[in-house]
């Protein structure tokens, strides 16, 4: 079925498709349309489910984590400052392997106080345990919600998985979506069956305390966890695909890289707005390409090297800076590239913090300060784009 | 029943020695022992069976629960005490002195 929506409401209809027992929510701009969506949704009795509105987004986690340690499905979302605000909880439910699945709409941290889009939010929180991908439109947002719980609840995985939006211009924006049908979802995603959950049959401690003895096996075993999703989320992606005729190339797609010298690697919504200008520049006999980095977490490390080998000159767009360094993307990038024999040259490029816009003619303007790159000038190895002062 | 036979069986703590053996997350049966963590105690509180009179307040206030009744009134369980002092502060007769480790 097609339906007009936008990105939040694309991610309340996938919630309701996933059927998830609890959503313990707060809201906060921009991520507010999903939860009030969803509690209507709950109200219409259109979905099953206890909606819990607490007081705050520290409270949001701790409930969904009471939801998953007695083995149901828990949902939240949230954004920006909620997100940091819920970082404490997040460590809990991820040392946990408590399988929950939250929205995150990525918007900027303060201050100056800013309600728009960058990525700095989800960034930040790329050690708490969780699995992170970035969509690019509200068909994938839908489409990953559900996914996501495919993924997070797999016994060999058993991570909570956080699935990022770009504030307003994916979570406002209004785009046309093929609305799954409900029991072919519930056929690929089964009731959930957690083994680590409280049983008044099987009694058992939770959230336990370990000496220096023992507490990095724990956490090696979340590392391997954390690993094997690598596996399972392209199993998953392949059998989303079959199912409903949408893949999305587990984590990492190409596009247009085959026999390109120069890429453009980008997260998020941006990356629609670089496929129009790398189609423009192919026009014009540019064998330039374009590499969607969809999963931070975990890192598709060798696939990156693979794609990334035959090219000269790569670029990292990214909407956030790890003050007094570089981009975080950038620098999980050129890790993963400094392990090639032959790596490209690299180089960030940081932009659209607090909602600055990032037009086809400031990517154009980028991959043409690539090609001068790959042409042998010399550039900046970090710039911001779009600075609107002299420096 | 005396209070010993009233306790929960303990499932005896076997040390893992395969990263097989480690639960998945922080998830175990109950009533596992788990292993005494008193190492880091510099302090360690004695109770003066003579001046205690049995009021249980110690009990009450531990915050590892760790104090327990015996017949002869009160008993701690050094293997789970960290020697933070709290009974000794809410002893109201001062049957409980704070002992440095090793001088005793
Ligand atoms: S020192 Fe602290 S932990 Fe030890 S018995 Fe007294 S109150 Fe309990
Ligand atoms: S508080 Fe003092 S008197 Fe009361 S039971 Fe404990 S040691 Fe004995």
């Amino acid at each position: 079925m097609k339906k007009f929506v936008s990105g939040d409401e694309a991610v309340a209809m996938g919630v309701r498709l996933a059927r998830p027992h609890v959503i313990s929510a707060y809201p906060i701009t921009p991520q507010t349309i999903v939860v009030e969506r969803l509690s209507e949704m709950v109200e219409d009795k259109s979905l099953k489910a206890e909606f819990l509105h607490v007081e705050s987004e520290h409270s949001a986690m701790a409930a969904a984590m009471g939801v998953s340690s007695v083995g149901a499905r828990a949902f939240t979302a949230t954004s920006s400052q909620g997100l940091l605000y819920m970082s404490e909880v997040m460590h809990y439910v991820s040392g946990a392997r408590f399988p929950i699945v939250m929205m995150n709409a990525n918007r900027s941290i303060a201050v100056p106080w800013s309600i728009y889009g960058d990525q700095r939010d989800s960034l930040s929180q790329l050690d708490s345990g969780w699995i992170q991908v970035y969509v690019e439109d509200a068909q994938e947002a839908l489409d990953m919600i559900i996914q996501a719980y495919k993924i997070a609840e797999n016994k060999d995985v058993l991570t909570p998985m956080m699935v990022n939006l770009d504030g307003f211009v994916l979570t406002h924006t209004y785009e046309l979506i093929n609305l799954p049908n409900q029991e072919k979802v519930d056929e690929f995603l089964p009731p959930i069956d957690s083994i680590v959950k409280m049983d008044i049959n099987d009694p058992k401690s939770l959230c336990f305390s370990t000496s220096p003895e023992h507490n990095m096996e724990f956490k090696y075993k979340q590392h391997v966890a954390m690993l094997n999703a690598k596996k399972v989320i392209e199993e998953v992606d392949k059998e989303y695909g079959d199912m409903f005729g949408r893949y999305y190339d587990g984590l990492i797609e190409e596009y247009k890289t085959t026999d390109a010298e120069v890429l453009l690697l980008t997260v998020g919504s941006i990356t629609g707005t670089a496929r129009v200008v790398i189609d423009k520049l192919r026009k014009n006999g540019q064998k330039v390409g374009l590499i969607k980095l969809r999963y931070l977490r975990p890192f598709p490390e060798e696939e990156l090297q693979k794609i990334s080998s035959k090219a000269k000159v790569l670029g990292v767009l990214e909407k956030d800076v790890s003050f007094g360094y570089e981009g975080t993307v950038f620098t999980n990038v050129s890790s993963a590239l400094s392990k090639l024999e032959n790596q490209p040259q690299i180089y960030n490029f940081l932009g659209g913090m607090g909602g600055r816009d990032i037009s086809k003619e400031d990517i154009e303007d980028i991959i043409l300060k690539l090609i001068d790159a790959h042409n042998g000038k010399k550039i900046d190895r970090v710039q911001f784009v779009n600075l609107k002062a002299r420096v | 029943m005396n209070y010993k036979e009233n306790r929960p069986k303990i499932i005896e703590f076997k040390n893992p020695e395969h990263i097989d053996d480690f639960p998945v997350g922080t998830t175990v049966p109950s009533g596992q022992l788990v292993k005494k963590n008193s190492g880091w105690r510099t302090f360690k509180p004695v109770i003066n069976k003579d001046v205690c009179v049995n009021c249980l307040n110690c009990y009450i206030f531990c915050p590892d629960g760790v104090i327990y009744k015996s017949e002869n009134k009160v008993d701690v369980d050094y293997d789970f005490c960290k020697g933070c002092g709290v009974c000794a502060n809410e002893c109201r007769v001062n049957a409980i002195t704070m002992v440095k480790e090793g001088e005793e």
